[in-house]
């Protein structure tokens, strides 16, 4: 909503200045976006007055104009196709300063020129002009055009909240003005214009629940030559409206004015009588702006008795608009329920300032004030001959004005603070509420336009927002301390953010929807939930996995010529399954290039399967680790012997490996690159430590090692060794893994540590023998795993 | 016998003087003191001194022998420190060049900026609560007091899966789910992930919140105002940080208002990032609407209570004087970098 203050002023003008006035409509509530002036300074310029008017003797196009400006007579060429003898122009002296130009004296085609008639657009008062302004004829000769149109004045956008449609008006903002500085209105508006002629056209309301109360009347014989004056014109660039035709300009102004959307038909087109009706099944006609529009039947359409003319409250129909030629008018002015029309323009994709006022609301005792004012206004400009106001309405389906019952001590109860009884009845008077005391409170009939009013907390809102929310002092409720309750076996997504932090990852935050095609590449047998109106179709899939995201960060910092990358990100995944959508929060992450930043004492290693799994056995250790298993793979996006699922209680939560080659140079990569995600819940539970008593008698330490056939994995021995379940076994670990030369093809050699060690005596060379002959025993049976002899 | 013994004091002192190295010094130590050395030999030729002259002959020897040791674990232990300090230099390092191991990566800002929310509101015994993102209408809209066809709903540019599903456009829904199974009172916090479907210079679909939400008896809308002065002052650490409380407009809560923070850019004098007003918008609160008191069930003449909500990547912006909302999204490292 933009507001000229100048215009507000003549509603309501508090001795305050412009930048209290802003604040003040800020902090009522009516935010004020951006303040700017309404026309650029100007200087030199002045109402002029044109005496005559001679051809130029070298240019067609080109006239030589005298030009007086009350002191002196200048010699103009101008070539504005509406300069004639008579006419009050603005006219740009010698030395003045428009926007943009320095007026100089000139010659034009060999004549000189002591000054410039000034289009419209030259002044920046319109976008485009067709010939220079005329002023009206009384426009005093000399006075300046900057004081003359009132240019010094600020246009306020004020950023209206849903629930104030009432401010969507000078009036309704004049309103709320009068009431922050309780000064009365000045200007009413409210002359009646009696009809000169008896003409009248019938209107049935057929929808009542829709539209209750419609006012029409009918003017004729209207000058169709007629022009609309320059005040309004400027008064409606300055809300933001381009003048269009004095018919258009006046519904348009009082619209601003008064906020009633109204509009006018050419009464020539309108047969039988108006018919405010649902549309009918497939029911079409083409609007104002050229589009044709098929109705649905919940839509409400203005009718004559055969077709529609207008989409109701939000645009009318082109046939029936007011032309050129149009003689005579049939002007509508009427109120439609907020809630039926609510949503109805966006259905269609439509958006006017119609329906912006009709959703919010519009005062439904607005209409017939509002239809007095647009035909004063147009009789004024355009002559003709009005008819009676049409009134129809239907008082059953009027909206009811309920009171709202206000207990005083609810006010300090909600907004924490004193305020006396005469406080709250003077306060909720100046916003025009009607104030009957009653038990405990207030009785309270707000105004019809008020919308917004229908509780009591709606009503203790108006009576914090006029004390004004700063002067409202901030305190603090009374802190209720008591003990945190916390699961000590519960980890906390941080501890495990943080570990990976601490081993050198940096954390994403990457977009919840994905490409389809690169969903789909990486998690390949999995649904993914696809957003009907996504920003774009790369982002159209919600992410089953958090892979998508993170490998596109990777691709941007390794295209950014990084050379190590550690990336990781946790974050809900929406999976879809038969019982419904899954919302899990998952861990992943995703590692590429040198192991350690490159420096002086670094090797400059790639990162292989182990770095990765390192990282996420820390995560895992905080939890407990041996609940978790990793078996060889078979997900389809990991190198095959590069691969291996986490298993926790025998279901797998997971995956980590290296990207297999096939989907490498889809994703652009040439370089390897290593991943896990996991579901976060099974890693946040830990267990209580339990403690085990510590042996005082001294390990002995006994290391074998084995040649096995290369596929048998670690874990499989450690498993049988364990399978023995010698109390003295205390631990056993890998030291070495060797594929090379010496060993046989397809062997592999392996190096354990054993340690062993008792509870209740120092073993001797015979304990740890027997214990040794026992593991190798077991091992060669199961694993076929033979004891190297060096 | 004096003579000589002095003679031999005085050979063996400059003997030991002169060695320049442990090794050279044994030498001196074995010619003197070993056992063919000539201290040694005097010792044992101690019988053929007759047996009167003997003790006194014994002594002189002996002092002489415990002169040359002393005299050799001085010199030892001049060579010693000269061998430490010579091996200094040779063992010195470049105290300049960067230390060996990983160093740390670090948490994206807005998780930074969320935990740092979550701890303050901790200690006033706010707990975290969450909720899914892809909600329902009744949580996201309807519990809200936000009606099908409500003006507001147009404001939220909503992603729709068409099932009646959607991704939920403000954390305030957890508002609805943590009301349907906990009874006052409450305090909640519920940091979380948040979409409209709208992309520009200043809006990416998705972007994060914080919301918060108290029940009890007897809350009011100054407790709401002075509890979030004192966050906004704290979060910028600025005792002297200009706020003010503007009445807004969302339909669960009534009062509602949105609080604007002077300019920490241009300290309130107006420049681009607060559109030269002096005053950026960081959160909208208000008390408890009536409605939502209905939907969830809990008795509003008893119970009052306020719910705010916070732009985390905004105040983050803020924070660390972040110019373009979307380098958050795109996970350039020198960017994360920059908050480690």
């Amino acid at each position: 909503m933009l507001v000229s203050e100048n215009w507000l002023r003549e509603w309501v003008n508090p001795t305050i200045d412009s930048s209290v006035l802003i604040e003040q409509l800020t902090m009522a509530g009516l935010e004020v976006e951006t303040v700017v002036p309404a026309g650029p300074i100007l200087d030199k310029v002045v109402v002029g007055k044109v005496l005559a008017v001679g051809p130029h003797p070298d240019a067609d196009k080109l006239n030589i104009c005298q030009v007086s400006n009350g002191e002196y007579t200048a010699q103009v060429v101008c070539g504005a196709k509406n300069v004639r003898q008579g006419l009050k122009v603005a006219f740009a002296e010698v030395g003045a300063t428009l926007p943009g130009l320095k007026i100089k004296k000139a010659k034009l085609r060999g004549v000189e020129s002591q000054g410039m008639l000034c289009s419209a657009s030259e002044l920046k008062m319109a976008e485009t002009s067709d010939g220079i302004i005329e002023l009206p004829s009384n426009a005093p000769v000399g006075c300046s055009i900057f004081e003359y149109l009132g240019l010094n004045d600020n246009l306020i956008e004020v950023d209206l909240t849903p629930n104030r449609g009432d401010c969507l008006s000078l009036v309704g903002v004049a309103r709320e003005v009068s009431a922050i500085n309780r000064v009365a209105l000045e200007n009413t508006t409210n002359k009646v214009v009696e009809n000169k002629i008896n003409d009248v056209f019938s209107v049935e309301l057929l929808a009542p629940e829709a539209c209750p109360h419609y006012v029409g009347r009918i003017i004729k014989n209207i000058d169709a030559n007629a022009r609309t004056p320059l005040w309004m014109k400027e008064k409606l660039r300055r809300s933001g409206l381009r003048p269009i035709s004095p018919v258009v300009d006046v519904t348009n102004f009082v619209m601003m004015e008064l906020g009633q959307p109204m509009h006018g038909f050419d009464f020539g087109k309108l047969e039988g009588g108006i018919r405010v009706r649902r549309a009918t099944p497939g029911e079409k006609f083409t609007l104002l702006d050229q589009s044709e529009i098929e109705c649905r039947t919940d839509s409400l359409v203005i009718a004559d008795h055969n077709k529609a003319v207008a989409l109701a409250g939000i645009m009318g129909g082109l046939d029936s608009s007011v032309q050129s030629e149009t003689r005579n008018v049939f002007l509508e002015a009427a109120f439609f329920a907020p809630l039926d029309l609510a949503g109805k323009a966006r259905s269609y994709g439509m958006h006017t300032d119609s329906s912006h006022r009709f959703e919010r609301g519009v005062d439904p005792g607005l209409q017939v004030r509002a239809m007095h004012r647009a035909t004063e206004l147009l009789l004024e400009i355009v002559g003709g001959e009005a008819g009676p106001v049409i009134d129809a309405e239907i008082p059953e389906s009027m909206p009811v004005r309920a009171g709202v019952s206000l207990r005083y001590a609810r006010i300090k109860r909600l907004l924490g603070i004193e305020i006396s009884e005469a406080e709250v009845v003077e306060i909720l008077r100046s916003l025009n509420m009607q104030v009957e005391a009653e038990d405990n409170g207030w009785r309270v009939i707000p105004p019809s336009y008020r919308f917004d009013i229908n509780i009591e907390a709606d009503l203790i809102e108006e009576i914090g927002r006029l004390i004004g929310y700063n002067n409202i002092a901030g305190t603090k409720e009374a802190a209720h301390a008591s003990m945190e309750a916390f699961s000590e076996t519960q980890i906390e997504v941080n501890e495990i953010r943080d570990v990976l932090v601490t081993q050198g990852f940096y954390e994403t935050v990457t977009y919840s929807f994905v490409s389809p095609e690169l969903q789909a590449l990486l998690d390949p047998r999995q649904e993914a939930l696809v957003l009907s109106n996504p920003i774009s179709a790369d982002m159209s899939v919600m992410r089953t996995r958090l892979l998508p995201g993170l490998v596109q960060a990777l691709q941007r910092n390794i295209n950014r010529q990084q050379q190590r990358i550690r990336l990781f990100e946790t974050g809900l995944c929406f999976i879809p399954q038969s019982a419904g959508l899954q919302q899990k929060r998952h861990i992943a992450a995703v590692i590429t290039g040198s192991r350690e930043n490159e420096g002086w004492h670094s090797r400059s290693e790639t990162v292989d399967f182990y770095d990765l799994k390192g990282n996420l056995e820390s995560i895992l250790r905080l939890s407990n680790q041996s609940n978790f298993e990793f078996v060889k793979t078979t997900n389809p996006i990991l190198h095959p012997g590069q691969g291996a699922d986490v298993i926790y209680n025998n279901k797998p939560v997971g995956f980590i490996g290296a990207l297999h080659p096939s989907i490498m140079p889809k994703l652009d990569f040439s370089q390897p690159v290593f991943v896990f995600e996991l579901e976060l819940s099974p890693i946040l539970k830990s267990e209580l430590p339990n403690f085990v008593e510590i042996s005082k008698y001294p390990s002995i330490r006994r290391d074998i090692a084995l040649s096995v056939d290369s596929d048998i994995n670690v874990q499989s021995l450690l498993n049988c060794i364990f399978s023995i379940k010698s109390e003295i076994l205390q631990e056993v670990f890998v030291f070495d893994v060797y594929t090379g030369k010496e060993v046989r093809n397809n062997r592999k050699s392996v190096a354990l540590g054993l340690i062993l060690q008792d509870f209740s005596r120092t073993l001797v060379d015979e304990d740890v023998d027997k214990l040794v002959v026992k593991v190798l025993d077991e091992l060669k049976k199961q694993y076929n795993a033979i004891l190297r002899e060096n | 016998m004096s003579q000589e013994l002095d003679n031999l004091l005085e050979k063996a002192i400059q003997a030991i003087s002169q060695s320049e190295d442990l090794a050279a010094l044994d030498a001196v130590r074995v010619s003197y003191l070993g056992k063919k050395g000539e201290i040694t030999a005097k010792l044992k030729n101690l019988g053929q001194v007759s047996t009167e002259l003997r003790p006194a002959a014994g002594q002189a020897i002996n002092r002489v022998k415990l002169q040359i040791q002393a005299s050799l674990e001085e010199r030892k232990s001049v060579i010693n420190d000269q061998l430490i300090i010579d091996n200094l230099s040779s063992e010195t390092v470049d105290v300049t060049l960067p230390g060996r191991g990983l160093n740390a990566g670090g948490l994206h800002p807005v998780t930074l900026t969320m935990n740092r929310i979550q701890k303050m509101f901790a200690k006033l015994g706010f707990d975290v609560a969450e909720g899914p993102e892809v909600e329902d209408e009744f949580h996201n809209f309807e519990a809200l007091n936000i009606p099908a066809h409500h003006p507001a709903r147009a404001m939220h540019d909503t992603f729709y899966f068409g099932d009646g599903q959607l991704l939920r456009t403000h954390t305030s829904p957890v508002q609805i789910r943590v009301l349907e199974h906990q009874a006052p009172p409450v305090r909640i916090i519920a940091p979380g992930r948040v979409y409209r479907c709208d992309s520009d210079i200043t809006h990416t679909p998705m972007f994060h919140q914080v919301e918060g939400l108290l029940i009890d008896e007897n809350v009011s809308f100054s407790d709401l105002k002075g509890t979030l002065e004192e966050f906004l002052r704290l979060f910028f650490e600025q005792d002297n940080l200009k706020t003010r409380f503007r009445p807004s407009y969302f339909p669960f809560t009534e009062p509602s208002m949105e609080a604007d923070i002077g300019c920490v850019m241009c300290a309130g004098s107006g420049c681009r990032v607060c559109g030269h007003s002096g005053w950026i918008e960081v959160l909208g609160c208000g008390m408890v609407h009536p409605e939502v008191f209905r939907h969830t069930g809990i008795d509003n003449d008893i119970f009052t209570g306020y719910a705010f909500g916070l732009g985390i990547e905004r105040l983050a912006m803020m924070r660390y004087g972040v110019n373009d909302l979307r380098l958050f999204f795109e996970n350039d490292l020198r960017f994360l970098q920059q908050f480690s």
